[in-house]
């Protein structure tokens, strides 16, 4: 078996970043890399099921385009030869996108979503479609209509969702990048449990044309990899102003370049940073999970940051507002989801019938409960109660994050309450379901960019991550901060393998 | 008869909904073009595929804006779009984008022979697609099954709601017809009925003579012309006061338009009204018409129907009738307005524009823009009968002519030696001449009383006619048998 | 406020899955009215939020008139759109009758 990638602890290997390099300067062909990762997922996947479909063949022609480019002396772009696996929440021309859905089964989208095609552009090989939560409503992976995938940490356990396939697919070692989406934490949580890098950028930075919307003022895309650095690379490459997504950012995607000025993640004498308090002391979150935030903290001020308390006090009510928008506006994206035009349709012989069967048919018991849900929370007599009050939450998180950011230029939070939890466990109690995303709902409400970093393990020798959350538009403090967090965690646990 | 005779009073508002001339649909690249093959006018974001995302047509925010701009709208700070959510098969999506709360204008008017009618909001919102009933009927109920073209998904709507303030039929298909004409003024529609780009529900309730209480309000639909709105408005206001007065209750419904058979039926309703659960759109941002956006609008306001008409009827001197003739029609009224920048005095233009080029572009199904006359070639026409070189009568023959084949009307005078003899001293001799020839009818004419008088006169001009084959100039020829006839 | 509000019932629950057009079965109802009564419930702890002079969020993002220029472009291919269709004939999607009120 050839090498893994994937520098940190639970995944030696080649950074993307690497591989780039390597194939752009002709020292690696992309073919023999794209080999290499659909060898490690024929003999891995089966016991991870982080992948729904493999795609092979395509992925072989890109390598080529990418090879023979390098060879016309054409520059192949910054993701030059690395695999890349992709959420099946996002379109690919010609190629089944099913959002782990019996209702989508088999459907080929005419189209693929501007990421893809960007993925495209810059040389990245995509190499299959990994697996979710039914339409990216959960929080385990465990959603899905085709199974479960297994955390590759511990294969009892959930891998976190909707993004588990995309983050078991970089743990395990398959690929070093992938794309998620995330609307209420769905690429930090699975990154979390899964011991990766998982971000969710601002609202906007990245354009949804092509991701297969769950409720589009909260939803993102996003990049999962290894370390800090190669989300940033993959984030660069896909990010930006796109004309055909209207709530895209006009604004250039800006420079991650540790080396820009002001960027250093190993000086950061006068960045003010606070540990958010009412996420760090959020119900459920486990002692291992606090003391990560807490290790974070140190090794921020270590590097001359100044670390302290921040209060985000709406933050609390995050969850019960998310879990009013999030279904209003999935009831209203899954309408579409009727077996007229596509997908499944169920006999027959009327359209009402049609319609309701189809549904009935088509939609996971999680999917159906939202879609009442948010149905009710807009319909006559219950929308100023439920909505109405909801947006009206959201905007005092937003409110109280300005205040808090008034003070300091990044936070700390948890990720995840818990470590990976296992398969099962939560499955009969929604709420505690629910529970899993009390620490990364405020950024999405926000529409703030938020990083999960992986900073140790917990109960089980299982991965903890922590959040580096920043304002609109913060990206870069917010790679710096999360930079810094990374190297601090990783010579730490150098120095503690030293020392038994 | 109408219901104010029995006691009640109509109280009417009408929701038009026109589909705005751009080039391409609301929120897409599509083509917006009517009559294409089905489904070769779509893409992922008008078909609602999965992962699409809507982005604004600019050229219809103009469009709304010079609406807004003509009709004295209010145009707020901020508008919004929003999501109107319900199933139905031409819907994509199953949501309309529409809006709601913050609709682009608010407050407009439009005055009606002398009646202002509040119009309350125009918002934009996007088409559905169509769908074709396949059973025998053609209509819904007996169908097997249907089939669904969405090239009009998603193309560019304007909605105008009235406020209640039409109290007729009448006044309801006057309002239509002035609307059209200023929406057609504005270029922001081609407004055509018959084609569907401008679509009538009326809201219709009756209520007791001064009474300031509204009835209940049923929904009429399916009306696809003027004359059915006005039929459909008028049957409904019978029928509601027939319930009425016969002790009944109006039940709140909506009921479609029957032309055939004259009447409306009342549609099956659901079980529950629908509940459309509208909330922001969240894949658009609002719309802030700035200055620039305001005054661009507003500058493309040209000249509206009711003053285009005001001002034929002062500088030509026509009537009220002939001027709204005119300016109804587009190209007609421009047609007409080049013969007069031509030399042509209005007068003249308007009778021949609303006479004879009409009728010929009624019988042939033209446009003025496509008349083989051109404007300068009427003006020429009307030179000619002015000066005296052309009967009046032989004027129509020459026009129809001109309007089958390009000809110049000097050309076809001269040709088939057409030009009206004017020549006092040899018309002169043609009436000496005839008078000469019917001595007892001089006679007759002389001893006879006014009536008898009358009709020799027209026995006289006759013969006269006759003898000049028809090229004699009648004025002259009046003059001279008078003076001859003494 | 919420805490007059009578509970989520099974009729309002059938009313919903109708808006939605889920057709469910009497076991799907009972648990859907069980577990949608739970997460109300704690959509109610909002309520005891002051929310005066606040307005809704219904755009995370400061943009204005972001709009596109009327000029056309390529659409999908009949055919491929058509061959992702349950029932197509003649160039239009087929469906199974509509009863009730035309659109």
């Amino acid at each position: 078996m050839s090498a893994p990638v994937g520098p940190t602890a639970g995944t030696p290997g080649e950074t993307a970043r690497a591989i780039a390099a390597a194939v752009r300067r002709g020292d690696r062909r992309a073919r023999d890399v794209v080999e290499e990762a659909l060898a490690r997922i024929a003999e891995g996947d089966p016991e991870v099921h982080a992948f729904l479909l493999v795609t092979a063949d395509a992925a072989r022609t890109a390598a080529d385009a990418v090879d023979a480019a390098v060879r016309d002396g054409r520059d192949p772009g910054p993701l030059a030869g690395v695999p890349i696996a992709v959420k099946d929440n996002l379109c690919t021309r010609g190629v089944p996108t099913t959002c782990a859905s019996r209702i989508l089964d088999g459907w080929r989208p005419p189209y693929s979503a501007t990421v893809i095609e960007r993925v495209h552009a810059a040389g990245g090989v995509v190499v299959g479609k990994t697996n979710l939560d039914e339409f990216a409503m959960g929080s385990s992976t465990e959603n899905s209509a085709f199974g479960p995938t297994r955390n590759p940490l511990d294969r009892s356990r959930v891998p976190g969702g909707s993004s588990g396939g995309s983050a078991a697919a970089v743990a395990a070692g398959f690929v070093p990048l992938a794309l998620g989406s995330d609307t209420g934490g769905s690429i930090r949580q699975p990154a979390s449990l899964c011991g990766v890098v998982g971000v969710k950028p601002t609202y906007g930075r990245v354009s949804r044309y092509g991701l297969v919307a769950f409720a589009s003022s909260l939803d993102q895309v996003g990049p999962l990899a290894a370390t800090v650095d190669d989300a940033a690379l993959l984030l660069e490459a896909v990010g930006g102003p796109d004309p055909a997504d209207s709530t895209s950012i006009p604004e250039p995607f800006p420079s991650l370049d540790p080396d820009d000025p002001g960027s250093s993640p190993e000086d950061l004498s006068g960045l003010r940073v606070g540990i958010v308090t009412e996420l760090t002391h959020a119900p459920g979150v486990q002692p291992e999970v606090v003391a990560a935030v807490l290790r974070a903290a140190e090794v921020l001020e270590e590097r001359g940051a100044s670390v302290r308390e921040a209060s985000v006090p709406s933050a609390g009510l995050g969850l019960s507002a998310y879990y009013l928008i999030a279904p209003a506006e999935a009831s209203s994206n899954l309408a579409r989801y009727d077996g007229v035009r596509y997908g499944h349709r169920a006999a027959a012989g009327e359209i009402t019938e049609m319609y309701g069967r189809t549904r009935a048919e088509g939609f996971g018991a999680e999917v159906k409960r939202r879609i009442m849900l948010g149905t009710y929370a807009l319909s006559a007599g219950y929308y100023d109660a439920y909505y109405g009050t909801a947006q009206k939450v959201r905007t005092l998180v937003g409110r109280d994050f300005a205040a808090a950011y008034g003070e300091v230029d990044a936070l700390l939070a948890p990720t995840s309450p818990t470590v990976a939890f296992a398969l099962g466990e939560r499955t009969e109690d929604l709420l505690a379901m629910y529970l899993s995303d009390v620490c990364t709902i405020p950024s999405n409400l926000a529409g703030h960019p938020a990083i999960s970093v992986p900073a140790g393990t917990g109960e089980g020798g299982l991965p903890v991550g922590v959040q580096v959350l920043a304002p609109a538009m913060g990206e870069p403090v917010m790679f710096r901060v999360a930079r810094a967090v990374e190297a601090g965690i990783a010579a730490a646990a150098a120095a503690e393998v030293v020392t038994p | 008869m109408t219901g104010a005779q029995h006691g009640y009073e109509a109280v009417i508002g009408l929701e038009v909904h026109v589909e705005l001339a751009t080039a391409t649909k609301m929120f897409c690249g599509c083509r917006n073009e009517f009559g294409a093959e089905p489904n070769t006018n779509v893409c992922p974001v008008c078909l609602g595929l999965p992962g699409s995302l809507p982005v604004l047509n600019e050229a219809a925010v103009d469009y709304a804006l010079r609406f807004g701009a003509a009709l004295g709208f209010d145009v707020p700070p901020e508008s919004v779009f929003a999501r109107k959510n319900y199933f139905y098969p031409d819907m994509p999506k199953d949501y309309q984008i529409s809006q709601y709360e913050l609709p682009i204008c608010t407050d407009g008017h439009l005055d009606v022979d002398g009646v202002r009618i509040g119009i309350e909001r125009a918002h934009l919102e996007e088409d559905t697609g169509k769908t074709q009933h396949a059973g025998e009927t053609g209509r819904i109920h007996g169908a097997e099954h249907s089939l669904v073209d969405y090239n009009r998904a998603g193309v560019p709507l304007m909605e105008i709601v009235s406020r209640p303030d039409i109290r007729s039929a009448e006044q309801a298909r006057a309002y239509v017809a002035e609307l059209r004409g200023v929406l057609s003024a504005l270029g922001v529609s081609d407004v055509k009925m018959e084609e569907g780009s401008m679509r009538v529900d009326a809201n219709v309730s009756v209520r007791p003579t001064g009474s300031e209480v509204l009835g209940t309000k049923v929904e009429v639909k399916n009306m696809n012309s003027l004359r059915s709105l006005a039929r459909a408005v008028e049957h409904e206001i019978q029928r509601q006061v027939g319930v009425v007065e016969s002790g009944g209750t109006i039940v709140q419904e909506t009921r479609h338009w029957d032309e055939e058979a004259g009447v409306t039926h009342s549609m099956r309703t659901k079980e529950g009204s629908e509940d459309y659960r509208y909330f922001p759109e969240p894949d658009l941002v609002p719309v802030a018409p700035d200055d620039a956006m305001r005054a661009r609008a507003a500058s493309a306001v040209p000249e509206l129907p009711a003053a285009h008409r005001e001002r034929l009827v002062r500088e030509w001197g026509i009537a009220a009738h002939d001027a709204r003739v005119l300016v109804d029609d587009r190209e007609l009224v421009a047609y007409a307005e080049a013969a007069v920048a031509a030399g042509a005095p209005g007068r003249d233009v308007a009778n021949w524009c609303t006479g004879e080029i009409l009728g010929h572009l009624n019988e042939t199904g033209g446009s003025a823009s496509t008349l083989v006359l051109a404007p300068d070639g009427l003006a020429e026409l009307i030179e000619l009968v002015t000066d005296g070189s052309l009967s009046r009568k032989l004027a129509k023959e020459v026009l129809a002519e001109c309007l089958r084949e390009p000809r110049r009307p000097r050309q076809v005078v001269e040709e088939r030696g057409l030009a009206q003899v004017s020549d006092e001293a040899e018309l002169a001799a043609v009436v000496e001449r005839v008078l000469a020839e019917h001595p007892a009818d001089v006679e007759a004419y002389r001893s006879g009383d006014d009536k008898s008088r009358k009709k020799k006169r027209g026995f006289f001009m006759g013969e006269l006619m006759k003898a000049t084959r028809g090229s004699g100039n009648p004025k002259l020829l009046n003059r001279l048998l008078d003076e001859h006839l003494g | 406020m919420a805490a007059d509000r009578e509970p989520l019932s099974r009729a309002d629950v059938r009313h919903v899955a109708h808006l939605a057009r889920l057709e469910l079965t009497d076991g799907e109802v009972e648990l859907f009215t069980e577990q949608l009564r739970t997460v109300l419930g704690h959509a109610d702890d909002l309520s005891g939020v002051d929310l005066t002079g606040v307005p809704p969020t219904a755009h995370p993002l400061p943009l204005r008139n972001v709009l596109r220029a009327d000029v056309p472009r390529p659409g999908l291919d009949r055919d491929e759109v058509l061959a992702e269709a349950p029932d197509a004939v003649d160039g239009r999607f087929r469906v199974p009758r509509i009863l009730g009120e035309e659109g």
